[in-house]
């Protein structure tokens, strides 16, 4: 059913004897929306730009079907690029821009005019032929770059931030539309950005990387609630993370108390990261909480408010629908499945054996 | 209101500068080419600019016409050799970069007559390089008061004028629109003939506009390396005023140079806009 595409094996990268890029080892399937999150430095745009042939790997392999692709020039490599500024040709309008692929790859030129008028239907850009793209918007120039790449017809469509210059409004708008336009074209997507949100709505994997290691890969639903260590937890979404020690299997404690948890695997007494996400916990009356803190702030956030409660030893974030007093005291309470329990992560910053959570 | 009347004081002493020595002495010179000093002072004639255009003895438009033409030959072969090395420089890593562009500027601090001079030296019969070519067992080369060696000269004095601009154009575009090219399918060759060169065409018009000027209206390098036979519409008028005494004459030659340039000017501006408008060429 999956059919592999792209492959980095042991991909290392290094600018000026500094490694931006560790070890990476990425699968990407045919037809999927694959995209590469993590803060800015993490490598992934330099990932990005391995694939497209921009970049050459200090070490390791890029295979494309199977084939080493290491040292094929971006001019031959059948992958499209959106940047991150959109790089669009100032000198051209958007019927010459969209059309450049087409002219340089000689394709006759009888067939030009119909792709390129097909195309700009689709990113909803008709009758914008002749004009100058520097007369565009920020959105309407990303159009243009999204048809200057699809109309070459890509196995592979590699987008860097492409949203990133665009406001809010019009940021969900084109995820919605770059969905849609991958779903239907069948193209592979590799979509590299800073943006959580963007990435849980838009993907069918996520790369989260951090300092230039693959952090976690799977899907949406996988990473956002079975995080695999606690940046993975702390980047996407919001969490608390509080220092914790494994008793035994199933029982972990922190802020002085036992807990029942559903993890098991960990070494007796061993100092873990629990990791709750802030809509997990439930405020409830003083005598039915598990354990208690007094409510610092309140605040309106839209949908929920955002409660914060101090315990003491740890200032809880809590995301709730009802709104409390600060100043009282009140109780929390939580399912022993919404505990996550993780290898210690920060403070050295460095995974603790991700393979033995596997 | 009041503040940019402020600011705009500030222009004042350039501005009576440009009307002491570049207003008035262009009027002088317009003044000069259309009227002559007779018995009961000045009167208007058309004379001086009839005696340029008398195609019964068309001596003078020989001397203009030779001037362009080595005013464009010159410019062609700056411009050959001026943009490959700017797009060379353009790619060097920063550091070198800045040494190579400084070696550049280098001799344009050197007062430019030295450099004609040094040239002299080093073309002459009993030159530099000929006695080098005699010690090869060679047989020497006559370049001295040549049209080739007034060429040689305006080359050399106006490559700088031709590299930069180019440069400047070159460093500037996105780096990002060059990988666009290549991610779409243009080799090296396409991705310049179909980007950078065109992008960096207002760096080639204002090269060209400042190599040219000077080439056309230059008269040291054509009397220092080109003798008395090659001069160039410059020497002409430096003569007008410094031997013949007849300003009448040179004045309307330096009209008729200066209507020459403002013409090309004005082309290579529109030329310009043209570009920066987009797409209308296309």
């Amino acid at each position: 059913m999956k059919k592999e595409l792209i492959r980095l094996v042991n991909c290392v990268m290094e600018f000026d004897g500094e490694a931006v890029l560790k070890s990476i080892n990425l699968t990407v399937y045919d037809k999927e929306f694959l995209t590469l999150l993590g803060p800015s430095g993490c490598g992934k745009t330099t990932t990005l730009r391995i694939i497209g042939g921009f970049e050459t790997p200090t070490s390791g392999e890029v295979l494309f079907d199977g084939v080493r692709f290491n040292d094929v020039p971006p001019y031959k490599r059948k992958v499209n690029t959106i940047f991150q500024r959109y790089a669009l040709f100032p000198h051209l309008n958007v019927f010459e821009n969209v059309a450049f692929g087409l002219r340089v790859n000689k394709v006759p030129k009888n067939q030009i005019e119909p792709a390129v008028t097909e195309m700009l239907q689709l990113v909803g850009l008709k009758g914008y032929e002749h004009r100058d793209v520097s007369s565009l918007s920020g959105g309407q120039q990303q159009r243009v770059a999204i048809a200057r790449a699809l109309v070459n017809n890509p196995r592979v469509l590699l987008l860097d931030e492409p949203l990133g210059a665009l406001d809010l409004k019009l940021r969900k708008e084109m995820q919605t539309e770059l969905k849609r336009i991958q779903q239907q074209s069948g193209i592979t997507f590799i979509y590299v950005t800073h943006d959580q949100e963007e990435a849980l709505s838009m993907s069918d994997t996520i790369a989260v990387m951090n300092n230039g290691t693959i952090q976690q890969i799977g899907s949406p639903t996988d990473i956002y609630n079975e995080p695999q260590n606690a940046f993975v937890a702390d980047f996407i979404g919001e969490s608390n993370i509080i220092d914790g020690i494994m008793k035994q299997d199933y029982l972990v404690s922190f802020g002085g108390k036992n807990y029942d948890c559903v993890d098991a695997g960990f070494k007796p007494n061993e100092e873990v990261d629990v990791v709750v996400r802030p809509e997990d916990i439930d405020v409830v009356p003083l005598e039915n909480g598990l354990w208690s803190g007094v409510v610092k702030s309140v605040a309106f956030k839209g949908v929920h408010y955002e409660i914060m409660v101090d315990s003491g030893d740890y200032v809880w974030m809590i995301h709730s629908t009802d709104a409390q007093v600060p100043g009282t005291t009140v109780g929390m309470m939580l399912e022993p499945e919404d505990l996550h329990i993780m290898h210690k992560f920060y403070p050295n910053g460095s995974v603790a054996g991700v393979a033995e959570v596997e | 209101m009041r503040k940019s009347r402020r600011l705009a004081s500030l222009a004042l002493p350039y501005g009576v500068y440009a009307l002491i020595f570049i207003l008035a002495p262009l009027l002088l010179i317009l003044f000069y080419s259309l009227f002559y000093q007779g018995s009961q002072g000045f009167a208007f004639t058309l004379k001086h600019f009839l005696k340029f255009f008398d195609f019964s003895e068309p001596v003078y438009m020989k001397v203009l016409v030779r001037s362009v033409r080595i005013a464009l030959v010159s410019t062609v072969i700056c411009l050959i050799i001026g943009y490959p090395m700017a797009f060379i420089l353009s790619r060097m890593n920063p550091r070198v970069r800045n040494i190579v562009s400084f070696l550049f500027v280098l001799p344009m601090w050197m007062n430019f007559l030295l450099r004609t001079y040094a040239w002299m030296t080093l073309l002459e019969n009993t030159g530099v390089i000929n006695s080098l070519l005699g010690s090869l067992g060679l047989p020497p080369i006559n370049i001295m008061y040549t049209e080739g060696a007034v060429i040689f000269g305006n080359v050399y004095n106006f490559l700088p004028f031709m590299i930069l601009p180019i440069y400047n154009v070159l460093i500037k575009i996105d780096k990002s629109v060059v990988e666009a090219a290549g991610d779409l399918g243009a080799n090296f060759f396409k991705t310049f003939t179909k980007v950078i060169f065109p992008l960096s065409l207002p760096g080639v018009t204002s090269g060209i506009t400042m190599t040219f000027m000077p080439a056309v209206t230059t008269f040291v390098i054509s009397k220092l390396l080109g003798g008395g036979q090659n001069a160039q519409i410059g020497d002409l008028i430096e003569r007008q005023f410094k031997s013949v005494g007849d300003w009448g004459f040179g004045s309307a030659m330096s009209v008729i140079l200066m209507l020459i340039i403002l013409v090309v000017a004005g082309f290579m501006n529109s030329y310009e806009k043209d570009k920066s408008a987009g797409g209308v060429l296309l």
